[in-house]
């Protein structure tokens, strides 16, 4: 402002009190549409809660209508998971057993694959890059997180999937199988592991590697002795997530890794997971108020419980251990 | 370079009582972790090499526009074009506003109590929400229970409740690096604190928002699992008006997997990889969409 007026409006503020008006500071007049604006604020905050109480009402509700027909004990402990046909005749059997089994097995390969790279990868992205190299992969491995999961699916079945059948050999390995869904999988949260991970391990205070410098150690030792466990909550905490993340994923199993639910070990086998069945019976159009149906909120159900457990459990390690320098 | 004091007397003690040998295992360990962090970046490209190698012959014109076919030649992609584009119309109009409105709520307006903590805390949570069950929760919600039906409206729903917390954190970290003094200069010049947020923050922030909420579409973009339980369908019936909100939907991602699980390689790789490489365009154009405004409207305070 180049020139001071008696009563400047301000830098492009409006003010509700004109020249006349009482100071505004000595007024206390209710301020209504400020009152409402905040109102409409605080709604789209709580939608946030809603949605969680929704989720878990939506659970609850169709899943009790499910457990109404089904035997809670049952649902849990089968060994056998074939809902569709006709509930009276001895082929139908509903027990998530196997859902649960392919969902942890490709999960662990999953693991198996992203833990030593991610953990790789944040090591040398945080002790080791040089400033230009990390501007360079971090932002590469960042493109590889927001790739859809749909894509993924394509490459583990079209291009994976081949190449494990031309290593192992055509007879052990199915089309369908675990091995390649989780291998992809695994991939994809690499970025997951290696960013939260890297942030834990550049978090430990410079003064721990200079001390043990000091006592000469070398840099390979400060990064597994030293750094590696002043991180460990943060790692730990990032590799949980990723489980959670892998647990829930849907798109690239219901491509690759098959739709029969199996109680295997066996990675090469065809398997199906708790999202790739809801995923199948979906895309069979299952009529609102059949067993089908509501068998996807139980599905769901457990999936939520224990996505969110998981989540719980990673904030907690975060909270309770992590290391104050 | 300059090596700080520290540095220099650490690296003359390193070297001083480093026994021969330990150096091949010292390189060695580096070797193996740069490896490690190219493995992600080795399979994105392999990846991309299958994909354009597979599609690009696929990739005519008559490929974008036609709509699906039994034969595989003849198929195209317009259902999931105009499903994508008007899903994600819609999406931006639900998320952006009610995103931006609990950002502004919590960075600004929020008391510290009880309840903004748990909205805090469930914020984090929502976000580790595995996104089919946003499906799950618009099927019954949506689809049944306020009557939408397998519809347009159900999907970007589903969309937007799956987006909502990352823009909500994307909008209070743009409204948090907003410095106080512009906010306490308003406020001494008499305005309220709404028309303190509103004219003076909220300018302020708008590219950070926007960068965030078009990072948040371009994950939603590429999302199959919620929409396909919301009731996304694979046939051309889909396509007799993108833009009516009550009638049932195609999408780029439900169409790539339809073509990915159909038995012949036509469909399988070459009208998938196609209908792919446009999807990973339409990312592309997005995230450097992001990337040009946040380096465009960034500034320093």
């Amino acid at each position: 402002m180049s020139q001071v007026q008696p009563q400047a409006s301000g830098a492009g503020v409006a003010t509700d009190s004109g020249p006349d008006a009482p100071s505004p500071l000595t007024t206390s007049r209710k301020r209504y549409g400020e009152r409402a604006i905040l109102t409409v604020l605080w709604l789209c905050g709580a939608i946030s809660i809603v949605t969680t109480v929704a989720i878990v009402a939506v659970l609850a509700v169709e899943g009790s209508v499910f457990f109404r027909n089904i035997d809670v004990v049952e649902f849990f402990t089968d060994t056998a998971w074939r809902p569709f046909g006709n509930p009276e005749s001895e082929a139908f059997r509903i027990g998530i057993l196997p859902l649960v089994n392919g969902t942890l097995l490709v999960t662990g390969i999953a693991l198996v694959v992203a833990v030593p790279l991610g953990l790789g990868a944040a090591s040398y992205l945080s002790e080791y890059a040089s400033s230009r190299v990390r501007k360079t992969l971090k932002p590469m491995l960042e493109i590889l997180a927001g790739i859809p999961t749909v894509v993924l699916g394509y490459f583990a079945l079209t291009f994976v999937t081949p190449l494990l059948r031309d290593i192992l050999g055509q007879s052990t390995v199915q089309i369908f199988n675990a091995a390649s869904a989780g291998i992809v999988m695994g991939i994809m949260i690499i970025p997951t592991v290696a960013s939260l991970s890297e942030d834990a391990m550049t978090a430990v205070p410079r003064a721990l590697r200079e001390a043990a410098y000091g006592l000469g150690a070398t840099k390979r030792h400060v990064v597994t002795r030293v750094v590696f466990p002043a991180a460990l909550s943060g790692i730990v905490s990032a590799v949980i997530l990723a489980m959670g993340r892998a647990i829930g994923e849907t798109m690239i199993v219901a491509i690759a890794a098959g739709n029969l639910p199996n109680m295997t070990v066996n990675p090469f086998e065809q398997i199906q997971t708790m999202t790739a069945y809801i995923v199948q019976a979906v895309t069979g159009e299952a009529p609102r108020g059949s067993l089908t149906y509501q068998s996807i909120f139980a599905v769901g159900g457990v999936l939520f419980v224990m996505t969110f457990a998981i989540n719980i459990v990673a904030q907690r390690i975060v909270a309770r251990f992590r290391e104050v320098y | 370079m300059v090596s700080s004091p520290v540095d220099v007397a650490s690296r003359a003690v390193r070297d001083l009582t480093r026994p021969r040998g330990r150096t091949l295992k010292e390189k060695l360990f580096q070797y193996v972790l740069f490896v490690a962090t190219a493995v992600g970046v080795v399979v994105l490209v392999v990846l991309l090499i299958d994909v354009f190698g597979d599609g690009l012959g696929r990739l005519r014109l008559d490929f974008l526009t036609g709509y699906s076919s039994r034969r595989p030649e003849a198929t195209g992609i317009r259902t999931g074009l105009t499903g994508t584009l008007s899903l994600m119309v819609l999406t931006a109009l639900f998320s952006f506003p009610v995103g931006v409105g609990a950002a502004i709520y919590l960075e600004e307006f929020a008391p510290d109590n009880w309840f903004t903590r748990l909205m805090q805390v469930n914020i984090a949570n929502l976000a580790g929400v595995p996104s089919i069950v946003y499906g799950l929760l618009a099927a019954a919600v949506f689809v049944y229970l306020l009557e939408f039906g397998r519809s347009l409206l159900a999907g970007a729903m589903a969309l937007s409740l799956l987006i909502l917390p990352v823009i909500i954190v994307a909008g209070r970290e743009a409204i948090r690096a907003v410095p106080r003094s512009i906010r306490e200069g308003a406020l001494a010049l008499g305005a309220t604190p709404w028309q303190t947020t509103y004219k003076q923050v909220l300018p302020v922030a708008l590219p950070g928002i926007l960068t965030g909420t078009i990072l948040a579409l371009s994950r939603a973009i590429g999302e199959a699992a919620p929409i396909l339980v919301a009731g996304a369908v694979f046939s051309r019936r889909a396509d007799n008006e993108p833009w009516s909100l009550f009638e049932p939907f195609g999408a780029l991602p439900i169409q790539i997997f339809d073509f990915v699980k159909r038995p012949q390689a036509g469909f399988q790789i070459e009208a998938a990889s196609a209908a792919i490489i446009v999807l990973l365009t339409a990312l592309l154009l997005m995230n450097t969409l992001a990337i040009v405004l946040r380096n465009r409207y960034s500034r320093q305070w």
